[in-house]
């Protein structure tokens, strides 16, 4: 099973990639979240699946999921969930200053 | 001696207060008796039973790194000549700057100049000598520099800079890799493991950078170009950085580093090789040039670069005559950069066109220029000391030998040949340069003012260094055994010890001198029907044109360079960032035998899961392809909800409740936006365009599966999760072991988590409220 989640990581990757390098700012914003997506799954993974009951201690169970992957995606999905929703709110006050959401036209000055 | 080395720094610290203080005495008499001291000081060094010192001051002694100082003779002919004409030169530029001069600027430039470049000269250590030799290199920017509102003159101290620097940065390398070999910091100690250098594996590189140093401070050919720019400077600087003292530095190098070098057959030739076609070439080029500070420019490099040839040659006779024109040559050239600055600042011009009858106007500022030109040309008469050091040089030209090779052997032949041809252009541009100023008719209407005698103290200082030439010329050996034998030991390794004669019989280096005057006068008496040959030969051949070119090049290329990466396309960039991940990451995934696929240890497969993957797969290619942006924003919702699912079929409660109320959110949050947001334009790609980002983002997929289960199918050490399952309930007194982890074992990263959380929060409301200036909306 793990191969099948690689690999369904690794298309949220391509994806998540792929949304990147549009010109349009929402789907750079989709882009990242796909990424996002991919990592904490990735992360799941690689501490091996199905390994047990949920790490919620109950009598007269000796097998458990590792809690540690979980702990950290949780700290990870909180933290993209802050930079996703600035990311939107930064993309909606770009597009209303620029009035483009064309990232091919929102280069920066000649001298920088 | 290490007071009178910083002395002039300490003076030079004081003398923006100086300047604005005493206001009506020029400057330079307050700090006059500064360099007056430290000549009164070194000479009470000069006499017969010399005999070295050394003193030393501490400066970063767990790195070897000291001001220590060593006097020798070599050390002590500098010291003298750098204080000895620098006082002078203050004295001379007390009457060429009036007030209205930054003086303050002048005198500071001037000082730290001084000093350091008497550091240099008596600089033990490779490292404090490098420091010195820099701050030479520095305050000669600032001194070239010093009119900087004059376009000519910030070009000249740049290119001086760049050259020089070049010079010292290669001879840095060069003294690194010294001190690597020899275990020592100190020049005294290298030379007494000449045999250690000489025959290690950096040898070439450690004689080529150093003399890569030595040619571009001392102005040898090809690097001679920036010594005619820097002519850009007040006279006064003119006369004691680009004749007398900085421009020695690198034949004071070469000089101070020959023990080590003595008889290696590379050393000889390129640095013969080099002297002489530096003689050849800036005497010939002296004869081209109209403005009287530029002759003497291309006069100073090709007399460095007979000097240069003689320590080459490394032979007792060829340095004693190198020692004896070091000091014959910074009393004519000092006398007669001084001399130009007073025939320009009488009659507002140099150009020797439009110069000329002045003899009889400035009387004695000619007579002083008799002496210096022809003692420069080396006009056979016992009064000019220029006799004596150009026939020496013939004499060791014609003594060469002690290498053997065809190409070494043609080379000494070539020697004498091409020494008499640079001779001989040097009798033409010093003829040139007296008769074309002094002689002729003058004409009023062709110079700004009308010229009169220079008041006596100005000339005065050239006066002093003409009687040096005037004193040497008619007792040659009054420095001899008091100074020159004691330079010339220090250089050569052994005691040498020669008289000097004005007339030692019939023999090829008088033989050579006649050929010189009769050949030069006849050239010279034809200069205008041959004139013409320098369209044909330096024609746009010219050095200078490579340096411009090269300066140029290199700025329009590297912005070349730049505008090619740099494109400010977010695109462009991600490329790049993801190609470079992909290149490096799967180089070494490759040659590392990274790539293991073996399904040991995995989960069984099950239905409802690939179910659940296949859907969320075709969400995620789902985004890619949406037309619609209210369509991309609910698949990704469906790639989220899949997510938590997913969470749930691995025993991952937590993770599920979070997914799904962040997903939620986020989706809420892109619906709101959505609202304010264009509708997702129709892409305009070419298919090229659509094809990389395709390629790019397939390979870097691949890549993430690879890594994905090669890491899974490695297991390096036990996971440590068993631990937080024993002590969930023991340490963190909880049941949830997840969730202890978060606020008990690891609460830091949840402290820093809604950190994060609220400074988003607080950076999305000054996004949306603070608005600067009031655009549309």
């Amino acid at each position: 099973m793990e191969i099948v989640m690689s690999v369904l990581a690794s298309i949220l990757f391509a994806t998540g990639v792929y949304n990147l390098l549009q010109k349009q700012l929402l789907r750079i914003v989709i882009g990242t979240a796909l990424i996002s997506h991919g990592a904490h799954l990735f992360i799941l993974t690689m501490g091996k699946l199905k390994r047990g009951a949920p790490p919620v201690l109950v009598d007269r169970v000796s097998d458990y999921a590792d809690p540690l992957p979980q702990a950290l995606i949780l700290t990870s999905i909180v933290i993209s969930f802050g930079v996703t929703s600035f990311l939107l709110v930064l993309s909606y006050r770009a597009y209303t200053i620029n009035q483009t959401d064309n990232m091919e036209e929102m280069r920066g000055s000649n001298d920088e | 001696m290490t007071l009178a080395i910083f002395a002039p720094l300490l003076i030079a610290i004081l003398i923006p207060f100086l300047s604005k203080w005493k206001h009506r005495i020029h400057t330079g008499w307050l700090i006059l008796p500064v360099p007056l001291a430290i000549f009164i000081y070194f000479l009470q060094y000069v006499g017969a039973d010399f005999q070295t010192a050394t003193s030393t001051l501490s400066w970063v002694p767990s790195m070897d790194i000291t001001f220590s100082f060593y006097l020798d003779g070599l050390s002590l002919l500098f010291a003298l000549l750098i204080s000895g004409i620098g006082t002078l030169v203050v004295l001379y530029s007390i009457y060429y700057l009036n007030h209205k001069e930054r003086l303050g600027h002048f005198y500071t430039y001037l000082y730290i100049f001084m000093s350091s470049m008497l550091g240099v000269v008596l600089s033990d250590n490779v490292y404090a000598l490098y420091t010195f030799w820099e701050f030479t290199s520095l305050s000669s920017f600032l001194l070239i520099g010093y009119w900087h509102f004059k376009e000519r003159s910030r070009y000249g101290a740049l290119k001086s800079m760049m050259i020089t620097v070049f010079g010292g940065l290669s001879m840095l390398a060069g003294l690194i890799i010294l001190t690597v070999v020899t275990e020592t910091t100190s020049i005294q100690g290298m030379i007494e493991q000449s045999d250690v250098i000489v025959e290690s594996a950096a040898f070439p590189f450690i004689l080529v950078f150093l003399i890569l140093g030595a040619f571009t401070k001392s102005a040898q050919f090809p690097f001679h170009i920036w010594l005619p720019d820097a002519m850009e400077a007040p006279t006064p600087v003119s006369a004691y950085l680009h004749s007398a003292t900085m421009v020695k530095a690198g034949i004071y190098l070469i000089a101070r580093f020959s023990p080590i070098f003595e008889g290696v057959p590379s050393f000889f030739i390129i640095v013969s090789i080099f002297g002489i076609t530096t003689l050849a070439w800036a005497s010939y080029m002296a004869v081209r040039q109209t403005d009287l500070k530029a002759i003497l420019a291309f006069s100073t490099i090709s007399q460095l670069g007979m000097i240069m040839a003689m320590l080459g040659f490394g032979t007792s006779a060829a340095i004693f005559a190198a020692v004896f024109h070091i000091l014959n040559h910074a009393t004519f050239k000092g006398s007669l950069f001084m001399i130009a600055g007073i025939i320009d600042h009488e009659t507002g011009s140099r150009d020797i066109r439009k110069l000329g009858g002045l003899m009889t106007l400035m009387p004695i500022s000619a007579t002083l220029a008799i002496f210096g030109t022809f003692s420069m040309a080396g006009v056979p008469l016992p009064f000019l000391n220029g006799f004596y050091s150009k026939e020496m040089f013939f004499g060791a030209t014609l003594e060469l030998g002690g290498y053997t090779g065809s190409f070494v052997e043609t080379l000494i032949i070539a020697i004498p040949w091409v020494a008499v041809i640079g001779s001989i252009f040097t009798f033409v541009y010093s003829m040139y340069l007296f008769f074309g100023t002094f002689r002729g008719k003058f004409d009023e209407s062709a110079v700004p003012q009308k010229p009169h005698e220079a008041p006596l103290m100005m000339l005065l200082p050239p006066a002093i260094l003409v009687l040096g030439v005037i004193i040497i010329g008619i007792f040659p050996n009054i420095f001899n055994y008091s100074l020159l034998t004691h330079s010339a030991a220090a250089i050569y390794g052994e005691s040498v010890s020669k008289e000097i004669y004005f007339w030692h019989g019939f023999g090829w280096p008088l033989y050579m001198s006649m050929i010189v005057l009769g050949v030069g006068t006849l050239l010279f008496l034809t200069k205008k029907y041959w004139e013409k040959i320098y369209i044909v030969l330096p024609g746009k051949l010219s050095f200078n044109r490579v340096y411009d070119w090269m300066m140029k090049r290199l700025e329009t290329s590297s912005e070349k360079i730049t505008s090619f990466y740099m494109t400010g396309s977010l695109r462009h960039y991600m490329i790049m960032i993801l190609v470079s991940i992909f290149a490096i990451t799967g180089y070494y995934l490759w040659i590392s035998d990274g790539v293991n696929f073996n399904f040991n240890d995995v989960a069984p497969i099950t239905a409802t899961e690939v179910i659940v993957a296949v859907i969320m797969a075709i969400a995620a290619i789902g985004t890619t392809m949406a037309k619609n942006r209210i369509a991309a924003i609910l698949i990704l919702g469906i790639v989220g909800y899949g997510l938590a699912i997913l969470f749930v079929l691995y025993s991952a409660p937590d993770l599920a409740l979070t997914q799904l109320i962040v997903e939620t959110v986020t989706v809420v949050l892109f619906l709101l936006c959505f609202y304010h947001l264009p509708n997702l334009t129709k892409s305009e790609d070419t298919l090229t365009t659509k094809g990389t980002n395709l390629f790019v983002a397939l390979g870097y997929g691949l890549l993430m599966m690879f890594i994905g289960i090669s890491a899974y199918n490695t297991t390096f050490n036990e996971p440590i999760s068993k631990f937080f399952i024993e002590n969930t309930y023991k340490l963190g007194g909880g049941d949830n072991a997840v969730n202890v982890i978060l606020v008990d074992f690891r609460g830091i990263d949840t402290l820093f988590e809604v950190a994060v959380l609220f400074s988003a929060a607080l950076a999305i409301y000054a996004m949306i409220k603070l608005r600067k200036n009031k655009e549309a909306k």
